[in-house]
C-alpha cells in the first residue's frame, strides 16, 4: 500500500518535472520566429508527456484509502489540464479571443488586482453578502413565523416550490429601475432568489425532529419556544445549512447576471460583460476566476461552520 | 351514500389544498394593487393630474391604475398587455410574445437535450472508469459551487468569432448548465443498485453493457428526473442570459432588455410573466414524462 503510494507520488512528481522541462522549447514560450512551426521534436515530446500524464493520474486514481488521496488525484488532474492548456494554446497560437493561456490570465489578475478588488467589493461584499444575508434571514424568519400556521404553510409552500422553476433573475431590469444602478438593485434580486429556498428548507427542517424527542420535550412540559430553541431548531440545522450553501451559489449568479442588465462601472458581472464585448478575454477570465474562487471559498466556509454547529449529525460524524 | 361521500371528500380535499394557495394569491394581488397605487402616486401627481386645478383622491387613484410608464404596472395592465401581445399580432411578428417564447424555448430544449445526453454519457464513463471517477468527478461536483453562468459571455464571444450565431451559442450555454446536475445525479443513480443486485448480474454472466442497460439505468431513473427538472430550469435561465448581449433581437431575454432600455415597464412585466409561464411549462413537461416513465415501470415517483 505505502510502496505503491510512494511510487505513484514519485511518478507524478517526476512527470510534472519532465513536463516543465518542455517549457524551455521556444514554441512553448511563444517566441518562435515568424512563420516557423514548433517542429517534430516538440510534438513528440508533447505526446510523451501526455502519456506520462495519463499514466500518473491512473496510478494515483488506483490507490485506495484516505480522503486526501482523492483530492490529490483531482488536483493532479487539474494541474495537467492547466499544463496542456498553457502548452497547446501557446504552441498552436490560438487567438487570445478564443482562449487565453492560463499564464496570461494570471498575469492579468496581478496587473488588474486593484480593479478586480474593486469589483469584488462591489459585487460580493455589497450585493451578494447583504442580499444573501437578508434573503436567507427573511426566509428563515418567515418560516419560523408561520411554523404554527398550517393554513399559511399550505398556501405558501406550493408557491415557494414553484419559484424554483421560474427564472427569477429576470426581475433584474425591474430591480434596476426601482433601486438604481448601484448595489441595492443587485441585492434586491439576490434577496428574491435566496428567500424561497431558505423558507422551504427551514420549514422542512422544523419538521425533521424525531417523534420520540418531541414527546420527551412534551413530557418535560417544555413550552413551544423552549422546544423550538432546544430541539427543533438544532435539528433543523442541516436543512438550514443546505439552503445556505445553495443560496451562496444562487446569490453569486443573481448578482452577476443582474449586473449584465445595468450597473455602475464596477462589479464582476459588469467587468465580464463589458470586457467580453471589448474582446479583452484575459480580463474576463480573471473576473471569472475571482467569482469561482469566491464561490468555492464561501462553500468551504459554510461546510466548516456546519461541522461546528451540527456536529451531532450523522453526515458530519461520518457514520 | 358512497357516491355522495366521494365528491364531498373531493371538495374537502380541494378546500384543504387549493384554498390556502388561493388566499395567498389573492393577498399578493391586493398587495400588488396597493403597492402600485403607492409607487405610482408621485409620478401621477407630477405628470398625469392637472397642476393648476385641485384634484380629488378618486382622480389620483384612477390615474395610478392606468399610467403610461408606471413604476409598478397594475395586474390588469400587465394582463391586458400580455393578452394583446398574444392576440393582436401575427405569430411571426416580434411584437407577439409567443414568437419570443418559441425562440427561447428552442434554444433551451436543444441545450437541454444535448446537455442531458452529454451528462448521461459522462456519468456512464465515470461509473465504469476509476480514473475518471477519482480525477474528474470532484471537479464536476465542485463546479456546482461556482457561478458557471458567468462564463456565458465568453461562450458567446468564442462561438461568435468561430462564426456560429443564432440558436447554437444559446443552446451551448443551456447545455453546459443542464449537464452538471445531470452528471452528478446520474453517477449517484447508476451506483444506487445494491451489491446483491450487481452480484446477481455477475452470476448471470451479464456483460457490463447488460448490467448497465438492465440494472443500472433503470435504477438510476428516480435520480435522473429531479436532476432533469433542475437542469431545464437552469437551461432556461442560461438561454435567457445568452440573449442579453447586444445583437440579440429575439427571445424573452432580449425582450426584457429592450423593455428596460426604453423604460417600457409593462412590456418587462409581461415578458417576466411569460418567462415564468415558460419555466413552469417546461418543468411540468419533464414532470409529466417522469410520471409516465415511472408508472410504466411500476415504480413510485
Amino acid at each position: 500500500m505505502t510502496a505503491s503510494l510512494i511510487k505513484a507520488l514519485v511518478f507524478a512528481l517526476c512527470s510534472l518535472a519532465a513536463a516543465c522541462l518542455l517549457f524551455i522549447h521556444p514554441a512553448a514560450q511563444g517566441v518562435l520566429p515568424e512563420g516557423s512551426s514548433p517542429g517534430a521534436v516538440f510534438w513528440c515530446a508533447s505526446v510523451v508527456i501526455a502519456a506520462l500524464a495519463v499514466q500518473s493520474v491512473r496510478q494515483m486514481a488506483a490507490l485506495d484509502g484516505k480522503r486526501w488521496l482523492g483530492m490529490a488525484t483531482a488536483a493532479l488532474f487539474g494541474l495537467w489540464i492547466i499544463y496542456f492548456w498553457q502548452l497547446l494554446v501557446v504552441a498552436c497560437e490560438v487567438p487570445r479571443v478564443l482562449l487565453p493561456p492560463p499564464g496570461l490570465i494570471l498575469r492579468s489578475i496581478s496587473e488588474h488586482s486593484d480593479m478586480l478588488w474593486g469589483d469584488f467589493v462591489q459585487t460580493v461584499l455589497k450585493a451578494v453578502l447583504i442580499g444573501w444575508a437578508l434573503g436567507s434571514g427573511l426566509g428563515f424568519a418567515v418560516a419560523v413565523a408561520i411554523d404554527r400556521q398550517p393554513f399559511l404553510q399550505r398556501g405558501l409552500l406550493p408557491i415557494a416550490s414553484l419559484t424554483s422553476t421560474v427564472p427569477l433573475v429576470a426581475v433584474a431590469p425591474i430591480a434596476v429601475m426601482w433601486f438604481g444602478f448601484e448595489w441595492p438593485s443587485k441585492a434586491a434580486v439576490v434577496v428574491l432568489m435566496t428567500f424561497f429556498p431558505m423558507m422551504v428548507s427551514t420549514l422542512a427542517g422544523l419538521k425533521a425532529s424525531g417523534k420520540l424527542e418531541r414527546e420527551l420535550m412534551y413530557g418535560y412540559a417544555a413550552s413551544y419556544t423552549r422546544t423550538l430553541l432546544a430541539l427543533r431548531l438544532p435539528s433543523a440545522m442541516p436543512f438550514i445549512f443546505g439552503a445556505l450553501k445553495v443560496n451562496a451559489t444562487l446569490a453569486l449568479i443573481g448578482a452577476i447576471v443582474a449586473e449584465f442588465f445595468g450597473s455602475p462601472t464596477a462589479g464582476l458581472g459588469f467587468r465580464i460583460s463589458t470586457e467580453a464585448s471589448r474582446m479583452n478575454m484575459p480580463l474576463v477570465w480573471s473576473a471569472i476566476v475571482v467569482a469561482a474562487v469566491t464561490g468555492s471559498l464561501a462553500y468551504a466556509l459554510l461546510v466548516q461552520l456546519e461541522r461546528r454547529v451540527a456536529f451531532w449529525h450523522p453526515s458530519v460524524r461520518g457514520i | 351514500m358512497d357516491t355522495m361521500s366521494k365528491p364531498a371528500g373531493f371538495v374537502r380535499k380541494i378546500g384543504h389544498k387549493a384554498l390556502p394557495v388561493l388566499v395567498i394569491l389573492l393577498f399578493i394581488l391586493v398587495l400588488w394593487y396597493v403597492a402600485a397605487v403607492a409607487m405610482n402616486a408621485p409620478g401621477a401627481i407630477e405628470r398625469v393630474l392637472p397642476t393648476d386645478t385641485p384634484w380629488t383622491w378618486q382622480q389620483l387613484l384612477a390615474a395610478t391604475m392606468d399610467m403610461q410608464r408606471p413604476v409598478l404596472p397594475t395586474p390588469h395592465q400587465v394582463a391586458r398587455d400580455f393578452w394583446s401581445s398574444l392576440v393582436d399580432w401575427p405569430i411571426d411578428s416580434p411584437r407577439n410574445l409567443l414568437f419570443h417564447v418559441a425562440v427561447t424555448a428552442e434554444s433551451t430544449l436543444w441545450g437541454f437535450l444535448l446537455g442531458t445526453l452529454l451528462g448521461l454519457v459522462l456519468a456512464v464513463l465515470i461509473v465504469h472508469s476509476r480514473t475518471l471517477d477519482r480525477a474528474l468527478l470532484p471537479w464536476i461536483v465542485a463546479s456546482q459551487t461556482v457561478p458557471v453562468l458567468a462564463i456565458a459571455p465568453i461562450v458567446l464571444v468564442i462561438l461568435g468569432s468561430l462564426g456560429f450565431s443564432g440558436v447554437a451559442p444559446k443552446a451551448v450555454i443551456a447545455m453546459y448548465l443542464c449537464f452538471f446536475p445531470v452528471t452528478v445525479a446520474m453517477v449517484q443513480g447508476l451506483r444506487s443498485p445494491q451489491k446483491i443486485e450487481t452480484e446477481m448480474m455477475h452470476t448471470y454472466a451479464a456483460s457490463k453493457w447488460q448490467a448497465l442497460w438492465l440494472l443500472r439505468l433503470p435504477a438510476s431513473l428516480p435520480f435522473l428526473f429531479p436532476a432533469l427538472r433542475v437542469g431545464i430550469a437552469a437551461g432556461l435561465v442560461g438561454a435567457m442570459v445568452a440573449e442579453l448581449p447586444t445583437g440579440a433581437v429575439a427571445g424573452l431575454g432580449a425582450r426584457l432588455l429592450t423593455g428596460s432600455y426604453y423604460g417600457n415597464t409593462v412590456q418587462i412585466w409581461s415578458a417576466l410573466v411569460m418567462s415564468a409561464l415558460l419555466g413552469l411549462a417546461l418543468t411540468l413537461a419533464v414532470a409529466g414524462v417522469e410520471k409516465l416513465v415511472l408508472s410504466r415501470r411500476g415504480g413510485q415517483a
